[in-house]
């Protein structure tokens, strides 16, 4: 392209592109180049922004609109599915933590009946308020039936829990017989003087042994000749226990 | 020699500030972009053939940035926003093309 003839028909022309590039780099100030260089600056720094700003922002920046609200839709139904999973299983923990605590409550209950149970059946020591009766009988002559007597008066007046002597417990099934020197209770030889500890209402205790014609009264009538002193105390123990005894012929009626 | 420097300013200048582009103008700055790109490039192409006009050169980059984004604009109204910034940026795209190749053939003669 750049022939002789060419050269000789360019030299009177005005200079070419590259040469007024040459010539522009080496001449410092012009109008022009102020112009250019502000509108470059404003190119640049914008292009630099935006190529930040799309490095920055995520990757949903770009994509069309149906794009997205597909994006959504599928966003929302994911997020419902998972709502449905939380209601679930917040149900299931709800259930599971009642289910935690009626059985807890269901425990609670059994422990406290046990706990009655085992007083009432001799099975646990007690403690509690309640009366110490000393019955002394020099004579001999206190027998099974001023004792049974007794007994039962405490058993009518509350008594939750009755010892004899700190030896026998007396329970729904305690016999007591006549033997020399004495009673046999249960099985277990004892001789007088007799001390009783029930545990109850202590006055109410108390009172029903003391009344005309009653537990005191009659040992100490003149044929017999006991005596008995009656104490009533906040803290009465009673440590003796009895080894449950099952049940061989009764057994608990179903009726649930 | 200045316009390469305050291209190079404006480079700069954007790195180190790091501005978060307002959202009214995010659809508009990449088009934005690319036509002050193609009055850049048709500006030079002027200089090679010696008829560059620096009047013309702001107003040619002013009217092309403002125009690329009356058509977004325009298209957004339209709900054919992103067809038309495709078409705005395939002009545009051709048109640099065009105005590189001359400058090519002014620099290298070829």
């Amino acid at each position: 392209m750049s022939s002789g003839a060419d050269m000789t028909d360019e030299n009177p022309s005005p200079p070419s592109g590259r040469e007024r590039l040459g010539e522009t780099l080496k001449k410092p100030l012009s109008r022009g180049q102020v112009t250019a260089g502000v509108l470059l600056a404003v190119l640049g720094f914008a292009a630099t922004v935006q190529v930040q700003e799309i490095g920055q922002s995520d990757v949903y920046s770009g994509q069309r609109q149906e794009d997205l609200i597909q994006l959504l839709n599928s966003l929302a139904a994911a997020s419902q599915r998972t709502e449905n999973e939380i209601a679930q299983l917040e149900q299931t923990r709800s259930s599971l933590r009642s289910d935690t605590d009626s059985r807890r409550a269901a425990l609670e209950e059994a422990h406290r009946q046990a706990d009655v149970l085992g007083i009432l059946a001799g099975t646990l020591p007690a403690v509690g308020t309640g009366i110490v009766v000393t019955v002394e009988d020099s004579s001999g002559a206190v027998g099974t039936d001023q004792l049974l007597n007794g007994l039962e008066e405490l058993r009518d007046a509350g008594a939750e829990a009755i010892e004899i002597n700190d030896t026998v417990r007396v329970i729904a099934q305690t016999s007591l017989t006549d033997g020399l020197n004495g009673v046999i209770v249960d099985g277990v030889r004892l001789s007088p003087p007799y001390t009783i500890k029930a545990i109850g209402d202590s006055h109410t205790l108390a009172q029903a042994l003391d009344f005309t014609g009653g537990f005191t009264d009659a040992i100490e009538l003149p044929g017999i000749g006991g005596k008995v002193l009656v104490k009533e105390l906040d803290n009465v123990e009673i440590a003796t226990t009895r080894a449950p005894a099952p049940a061989e012929y009764a057994e608990p009626l179903q009726n649930e | 020699m200045i316009a390469g420097l305050g291209l190079l300013v404006g480079i700069i200048l954007g790195l180190m500030l790091q501005p978060d582009v307002p959202l009214w103008l995010e659809p508009y700055l990449p088009i934005a972009v690319v036509a002050a790109l193609d009055a850049v490039f048709g500006a030079l192409r002027a200089f090679m053939d010696g008829i560059f006009d620096d009047k013309v050169f702001v107003v040619s980059f002013i009217s092309n940035v403002l125009i690329a984004g009356l058509i977004v604009f325009l298209g957004d109204k339209l709900g054919v926003g992103g067809q038309l910034s495709t078409g705005v940026i395939v002009v545009l795209g051709i048109r640099i093309f065009s105005n590189v190749a001359a400058i090519r053939r002014h620099i290298f003669h070829a």
